[in-house]
């Protein structure tokens, strides 16, 4: 799956009709977030990943990498974005327990579809719905813990804004994201649970600000929900510097404190990620 | 679940984000001050970004299609005058609105964002501050809806 999406982006960059043109300015694809969709590390945003404008096509691959105290997470990630209008993504997460040992691991599909507006101009936002279907290829563990199903679907709305001349004369960017999920630990955990067999909202939140055109400095944050009852899950903030040199190329390296996990304090962590663009 | 008042703070500086913008927008308008005029070095700071800004539109074959049949020496003037104009400074731009100027031309999305790179690059060249670049991208960029798709 994984190669022929590789394949897929590499003949698309190349095929003269669908030619990438890169018609949206410098950073306005953010980056990969760790279930595949474009926007932040952990916060899907409205925009929709690569820099496809108005009739072109646009992809992008990316490697996540998140490594506290006992945990690690690994995450490979393709998208497709066309007329900047509508984005496919697929994302496999393999998530590793030091400690414990053992390993879970699911696969995520998601889709995302532009609503309103444009991220840079007018005064509005710009508005996206999306959903994010996922699917553990390991439950035994979920199994274990009390949750309901091995699959579920997230839905969210997303709504960001780009402020060229914010504070300090520098460009800012905002995004507030609402999602409906059933996700436990983000789905490595299954989906519902013994305490909660049905949908919880949540929400999300980023904002950064562009040092200058190829640097931006955030926070991100996003609320939990809580459906089993072996554990409570945290809601997750981090603090991310993102480098955007050229548009084909982006990283972005996170500090990431998760608090106390199964009792281990202190399980601050750092989290990378680099995405080429299409 | 327990960690919201993050979340109340992150909506707070959202908040505040929003005021700030109203408010800049607002003394823009009212006192018409002339620091972004001097920032960008005058008249003739602007005249010379604006030439290399012409030139740069002259190499990039993503635009410079639209731009053939121009009278270049017309256009350096005018878009001179215009950035001199909204940035504060003592020019009064006497072309035609934006609509009309660039109607027929169906400027796609795409395209002013290639207009928009080119005056970057153009302020990097000059060494124009971030802070001055973004203080003028901020006021081209409410033109958007006026020059694509006319
Ligand atoms: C990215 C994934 C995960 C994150 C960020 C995460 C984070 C957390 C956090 C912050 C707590 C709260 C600890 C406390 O308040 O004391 C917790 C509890 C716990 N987590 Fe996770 N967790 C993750 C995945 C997992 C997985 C996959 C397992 C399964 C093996 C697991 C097992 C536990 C257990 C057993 C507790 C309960 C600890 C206790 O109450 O003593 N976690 N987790
Ligand atoms: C905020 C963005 C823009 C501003 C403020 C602006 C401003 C102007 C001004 C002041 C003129 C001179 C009018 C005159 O000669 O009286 C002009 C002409 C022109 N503009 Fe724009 N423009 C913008 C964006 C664009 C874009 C994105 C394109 C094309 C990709 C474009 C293409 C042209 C062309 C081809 C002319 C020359 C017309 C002619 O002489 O026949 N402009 N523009």
């Amino acid at each position: 799956m994984k190669i022929r999406i590789l394949i897929g982006a590499v003949c698309l960059s190349m095929s003269p009709i669908a030619a990438a043109d890169f018609g949206r300015l410098l950073a306005t694809g953010g980056l990969t977030t760790i279930e595949g969709a474009g926007g932040g590390g952990i916060v899907p945003w409205a925009t929709l990943s690569s820099y496809a404008e108005q009739g072109q096509w646009g992809g992008t691959l990316a490697y996540n990498h998140a490594n506290v105290r006992d945990y690690q997470l690994d995450v490979a990630a393709a998208t497709l974005n066309y007329d900047n209008r509508v984005e496919f993504s697929y994302a496999r997460q393999r998530f590793t327990l030091e400690s414990l040992g053992g390993e879970l691991e699911q696969a995520i599909y998601g889709v995302k579809y532009r609503l309103y507006g444009d991220v840079v101009y007018g005064k509005a936002p710009q508005i996206s719905m999306g959903a994010l279907h996922k699917k553990n290829t390991t439950f035994a563990l979920p199994n274990a813990v009390g949750a309901a199903d091995d699959s579920g679907t997230d839905f969210y709305l997303a709504a960001t804004k780009a402020w060229l001349d914010g504070p300090w004369h520098r460009t800012w960017l905002a995004n507030l994201t609402v999602r409906a999920t059933k996700a436990n630990e983000m789905g490595l955990l299954g989906f519902g649970g013994d305490k909660k067999d049905d949908y919880s909202l949540v929400a999300e939140a980023s904002v950064g600000m562009f040092i200058n055109r190829h640097w931006i400095v955030g926070v991100e944050y996003r609320q939990k929900p809580n459906h089993l009852n072996f554990a409570d899950e945290q809601d997750w903030h981090d603090v991310f510097v993102g480098w955007f040199p050229t548009k084909r190329i982006a990283v972005a390296l996170a500090y990431t404190n998760l608090k106390t996990i199964a009792g281990a304090p202190e399980q601050s962590g750092v989290y990378g990620s680099v995405q080429v663009t299409f | 679940m327990r960690d919201l008042s993050v979340f109340r703070a992150l909506l707070l500086i959202l908040t505040v984000f929003m005021s700030h913008q109203v408010a800049a927008s607002s003394d823009t308008t009212a006192t018409r001050s002339t620091a972004l005029y001097d920032d960008l070095g005058g008249h003739d700071g602007i005249r010379q970004m604006m030439e290399t800004f012409v030139l740069n539109i002259a190499e990039d074959e993503r635009v410079v299609h639209h731009f053939v049949n121009a009278d270049i020496e017309r256009f350096h003037t005018q878009i001179s005058e215009h950035i001199c104009e909204l940035s504060g400074g003592p020019c009064i731009y006497k072309g035609a609105s934006m609509p009309e100027v660039h109607k027929g031309m169906n400027i796609s999305r795409a395209e002013f964002n290639a207009i928009v790179e080119n005056l970057i690059t153009a302020m990097e060249t000059h060494d124009v501050a971030v802070s001055t670049q973004n203080r003028l991208l901020a006021i081209l960029a409410a033109m958007h809806n006026d020059v694509i798709q006319r």
